[in-house]
This record gives C-alpha cells, sequence and structure tokens, in this order.
C-alpha cells in the first residue's frame, strides 16, 4: 500500500515537473522580444536593457526556468504587465467563479450519472435501459456551449428565472453567486453526464456478469443489495477512471462556458491575456490547470486504492 | 497467414451483412454518408456564396428563398453550413490522422519491447493527458495567433495518447497468443510481426477508436472555434456560426438552431457509427446482447 502510494506520489511530480518545463519552453520561443512588448514600440535602447536586466531576460534559458518554477512552488507567478498585478492575485480572485463551477458540475454531472448507469445496467435490454441509453448517445453530442445557449434562451430570455450572463461576485451573498453558476453548471454537466452514464452502465454489465455476482444471487442475496454492494463497487474502477479523465475536460469546459456566460474565471482571464499577449499571465494560468488535472488523476490513483482492497494489501 | 487472417478475408461479406443489420450501424453510416456528401458537395456547389455579404437581407428567418435563414452579414446559413463541414471534418480527420500516426507505432513498439519503452510511453502518455486540447490551443494561440492549423496541431497531439494507449493494450492481450508463438519460433523479428500480425489483429479496435476521436474532434473543432482559437472567418464553421449568434439570441434564436443541430447530427452519426461497429467486430459483445 505504501509502496504503491509512494510510487503514484513520485510519477505525480516528475509529470509536474516536466509539464511545466513543456509550459515554460512553449512559450519561450514565442517570436518577439517581451521587454520590447511591454514598453512598445517607442522605448529608447537603455530602458530596454534595463527592463531585461530586471525581468532577468540576460540570464541563460536554464536559470530562467529555475527562476520561475521555484516562484511557482512560493507562490510567485510572476507580474502581469497588463493589469500591473501580481499573476497569482488574479488568478486567486479568478478562481473564485471557475473552482466552485467546476465543483458544481462535477458533483451534478456524478450524481446524475451513476443513478442512470445503474437504472440502465438493472433494467439491461428493456425499454428503460434504451430510453436512458438514447438520451445519454444523444447527450455526448451535444456541445457544452450550445447547450449554454440554449439553457440561456429558454431559462433567462423566455423564462426569466435567472440572469442570462454575468456574475454578481461572492459579495453579493452565496446564493446570488450559486444563482449565477447554475445555468453555466447544468450546461457544463449534462454532456459529462451522458459518458458517464455510458460507462458506469458498461462497467456495471461487466461485474454482473462475474462468478461472484451469481454466487451472491444464488446464496439469496436480494437483487438489489447485490447491485449496490458488490456490483456497484467493483465497477467504481473504470467509473473512477473516466471521472479523473472527465476532470481535464471540464476545466477546459469551463474556459469555455465562462465565456458564454460572461463569467469573469480563469477561462476569460486567459482570453485577455493571450488578446493582449500577457504571456506570463497565459502561462500562470495554463500551469495551474494542468497542474491540477495531473494532481487529479493523482487522487484518482490513490482513490483505487480505498476502492480496490487487492491494492492495499500489494 | 494466421488463422484469423483468413477469417477475416473469407467474412467480409458475412461481416457486410451483419453490420448492416445491426440497427446502430445502419444509422450511423447513413447519417455520417449524408454528412460527408455535403461536405463533397460544397466543393462544387452551394445555394449562395458563402463571402457575399447582402445587407438587405439580414437576419431573414426560414424562406423557400433561403431554408435555414440568413446570418448578420446577410449569408444563406445553409451554405455556410455545407462549407463548415468540411471545415469540420478536414480538422478531425487530420487530427486521427496524426494520432493514428504516432500513437499506433508508439504504442506497438512499447508493447513489443516491454520494459523502460513502455514505461516511458505510459509517463508520455500521463504527461499529455494533462493537457487537455483547448490547453494546447490556447499555447499555440499564444505563441503563433489563431488559425484553424493550430485546431488540427492541439487536436492531433491529444489524439497520440489515446491511440498508443489502445495499440497497446490491444498488442499486449496478442504478445502470448500461439499464432504469435509460432511466427517467433519461425524466426521472424518483432518488427515483422508487428507489421504481419500484430497491426491487422488490432486493426478493428483501432477502426473503432478513430470513429471516436473522429466524433470528438468535430467537437473539439466546434468548442475551439466558438472561443477564437480555432478556424477564422471569413471562412465559415460551425464554432463560429455559434459564437455570431450568440449576441444577436434575443432577435434571432435560429441562427443558433442550425449551425448546433449540424454538430449533434454529425457526432451523434459518428458515434452511432462507432458503437455499431463495435458491436460487430468484437464478437464477445455480440453474444452478451
Amino acid at each position: 500500500m505504501i509502496a504503491y502510494i509512494l510510487k503514484r506520489l513520485s510519477i505525480g511530480i516528475a509529470t509536474l515537473i516536466v509539464a511545466s518545463i513543456v509550459v515554460f519552453s512553449v512559450l519561450e520561443i514565442v517570436p518577439g522580444d517581451p521587454a520590447q512588448l511591454m514598453l512598445g514600440m517607442n522605448a529608447t535602447e537603455d530602458a530596454l536593457a534595463a527592463l531585461r536586466e530586471q525581468m532577468g531576460l540576460n540570464q541563460p534559458l536554464v536559470m530562467r526556468y529555475l527562476d520561475w518554477a521555484g516562484g511557482l512552488l512560493r507562490g510567485d507567478f510572476g507580474q502581469s504587465f497588463t493589469y500591473s498585478s501580481p499573476v497569482i492575485d488574479l488568478i486567486a480572485e479568478r478562481a473564485a467563479v471557475s473552482l466552485p463551477l467546476a465543483v458544481i458540475a462535477l458533483v451534478m454531472s456524478t450524481a446524475i450519472a451513476i443513478p442512470v448507469g445503474l437504472f440502465a445496467a438493472s433494467r439491461r435490454g428493456k425499454a428503460g435501459d434504451a430510453v436512458a441509453m438514447g438520451a445519454a448517445q444523444f447527450g455526448v453530442a451535444v456541445p457544452n456551449f450550445w447547450f449554454a445557449l440554449i439553457l440561456i434562451y429558454v431559462f433567462a430570455v423566455w423564462l426569466r428565472l435567472v440572469p442570462a450572463g454575468g456574475f454578481p461576485g461572492w459579495e453579493a451573498g452565496l446564493w446570488a453567486g450559486v444563482k449565477a453558476l447554475l445555468l453555466p453548471a447544468i450546461a457544463l454537466a449534462l454532456p459529462q453526464a451522458a459518458i458517464l452514464a455510458r460507462v458506469t452502465r458498461s462497467a456495471l454489465l461487466e461485474v454482473l456478469g462475474e462468478d461472484y455476482i451469481r454466487t451472491a444471487r444464488a446464496k439469496g442475496m436480494p437483487r438489489r443489495s447485490v447491485l449496490w454492494r458488490h456490483a456497484l463497487r467493483n465497477a467504481m474502477i473504470p467509473v473512477l477512471t473516466i471521472l479523473g479523465l472527465q476532470f481535464a475536460f471540464l476545466l477546459a469546459g469551463t474556459i469555455i462556458i465562462e465565456n458564454v456566460f460572461y463569467l469573469p474565471g480563469l477561462g476569460r482571464l486567459v482570453f485577455q491575456a493571450i488578446t493582449q499577449r500577457d504571456l506570463i499571465v497565459v502561462e500562470g494560468v495554463v500551469m495551474l490547470l494542468v497542474a491540477s488535472v495531473i494532481i487529479v488523476n493523482v487522487i484518482v490513483d490513490l482513490c483505487y486504492a480505498l476502492v480496490d482492497p487487492r491494492l492495499r494489501t500489494r | 497467414m494466421t488463422a484469423q487472417d483468413h477469417t477475416a478475408q473469407d467474412g467480409t461479406g458475412a461481416f457486410i451483412r451483419l453490420a448492416f443489420a445491426n440497427r446502430s450501424f445502419l444509422a450511423g453510416f447513413v447519417i455520417t454518408v449524408l454528412i460527408a456528401a455535403m461536405a463533397l458537395l460544397s466543393f462544387v456547389w452551394t445555394p449562395y456564396d458563402v463571402t457575399a455579404i447582402e445587407m438587405g437581407q439580414r437576419m431573414r428567418g426560414l424562406s423557400w428563398v433561403h431554408p435555414f435563414g440568413t446570418d448578420h452579414f446577410g449569408r444563406d446559413i445553409l451554405s455556410m453550413i455545407m462549407v463548415g463541414s468540411r471545415n469540420s471534418i478536414a480538422v478531425a480527420i487530420v487530427a486521427v490522422v496524426i494520432g493514428m500516426g504516432l500513437g499506433v507505432p508508439l504504442g506497438c513498439w512499447a508493447a513489443a519491447r516491454g520494459g523502460w519503452v513502455d514505461e516511458a510511453l505510459m509517463r508520455f502518455n500521463d504527461l499529455v493527458f494533462a493537457f487537455p486540447a483547448l490547453l494546447s490551443a490556447i499555447m499555440i494561440t499564444a505563441i503563433f495567433g489563431p488559425g484553424a492549423l493550430n485546431a488540427i496541431i492541439a487536436i492531433g497531439i491529444f489524439n497520440v495518447p489515446v491511440f498508443a494507449r489502445v495499440a497497446r493494450a490491444g498488442a499486449l492481450s496478442l504478445w502470448p497468443r500461439e499464432f504469435i508463438l509460432a511466427a517467433r519460433a519461425a524466426g521472424k523479428g518483432k518488427t515483422l510481426i508487428t507489421l504481419e500480425h500484430i497491426l491487422p489483429n488490432i486493426a478493428s479496435m483501432l477502426l473503432v477508436q478513430g470513429t471516436i476521436q473522429f466524433a470528438l474532434g468535430i467537437l473539439a473543432e466546434a468548442g475551439l472555434s466558438y472561443v477564437g482559437l480555432g478556424t477564422q472567418p471569413p471562412m465559415p464553421s460551425w464554432g463560429r456560426m455559434l459564437f455570431d449568434a450568440q449576441t444577436r439570441m434575443m432577435v434571432a434564436p435560429h441562427l443558433a438552431l442550425f449551425p448546433g443541430m449540424a454538430i449533434v447530427v454529425t457526432v451523434l452519426g459518428l458515434n452511432l457509427l462507432g458503437d455499431g461497429l463495435r458491436d460487430v467486430l468484437d464478437p464477445k459483445l455480440r453474444r452478451e446482447r
């Protein structure tokens, strides 16, 4: 168990390091001189040289990477030149929108998908299964941002139940904030739930064909208990794997959905940074998102050990 | 020649019969062929010129002249959807080709070599999976500016580990089989065995994964174009049309309807095709149904 955890953790850390090198070097090959970009075309040679010195641009590449990576570890993501404030402050401010959105969507999609998958698997081949999986097949094909547009049209424009977009800020109260995130979260959650429901169903069907399920049924265990106690638990491994992978898509989806609803989250931040060529912000946000995907997948791997006792004894 | 290879050849007719008896395959096949035909037709004919701006015809509703209406520049929506389809398809196909072209050799190599090569590949997969297509596209755009090529590269990169995984898993399950052992005993090298025996036997798995990644590629391209990182105007694309429709939703909700439906129908068709193919190609699953 401890060996397993240590192995997963060290792989996770190594992946993080390589990912940070990738992000750093990709944005390092950007054409153009960052100092020139910040000071504009009319900057004097002296001013440029001073700024290069101040930004550490004269140092060798390896030193600059170590500087940057060390800064990340201390929570110093550098200074944005368009906002003239530390990148970490910008990220913290925007993450207060993106993170709750991703979490609400993840909880919503799991809460929908697992019962639907269970329902379909337990009624395999019957009408209920066909309806649920038909809906899931459709849900997988719907782009979340188009679904978001439909939701806006129905619930904001037509029924006027919720605002069409924007975010009042958490200062406006918890409910006001959650209300603004409700439609975006549904738009994110439903297509994800469709995928997850399909995986849950097929994982359950695979498990339901196993001998120990037949044994449990043969000894007179009620169908419902077999499904919940034996089948669902064993089907959790593929479901967890997909949940981990989906987190990456969820983050990506959050970035797109924020643009649909004009939410001031990380997605809006990164797109504004791209148009203003504020690369240090792009670098910081991308690194943060990549890191969270890697960390979530390590956590998923550790959860396997909780779900599967065989891994614990190893 | 192995036993497997023989059945595959003799069974072509049987396969086609089985495939078209599968409702999912049939529906997916029909939809996919129709969409492909629409994309091909757009090269030679569209109802209107998609670059022709007619301000007098702005945001018209559905009519006989413009079946799907017109957009905010007075361009015919049906024509834009037709041209947009070929963009979506081109991006998704090239991304699948990139993913297969790099991923399959990597996966086969890892399965054949084992050891550190295999371990390195799995770690590489972990790494690439941490960069969803959108993040790669954001980085590429930050460097080179936006364009359809970004979408292709970003989606293609993400496809590589997917195909590497499928190829590796398939190849690993084949290596201990008797017909492979026989080939090795006959003195064939690992490369030759991979080309002659492994690849033909994992081809069906790769085909199924190909349709799935194709569908995901269409969705990803639409998303990237929607946020302005993919296909650039004036070239019509489904994602961009939805972006343009958004601000005009109060006055002309139909602008958002048809591009979205085009995406849904295409992705649905490809997914049905993939599901059907899997049912037909995987006898184990077929028996269970």
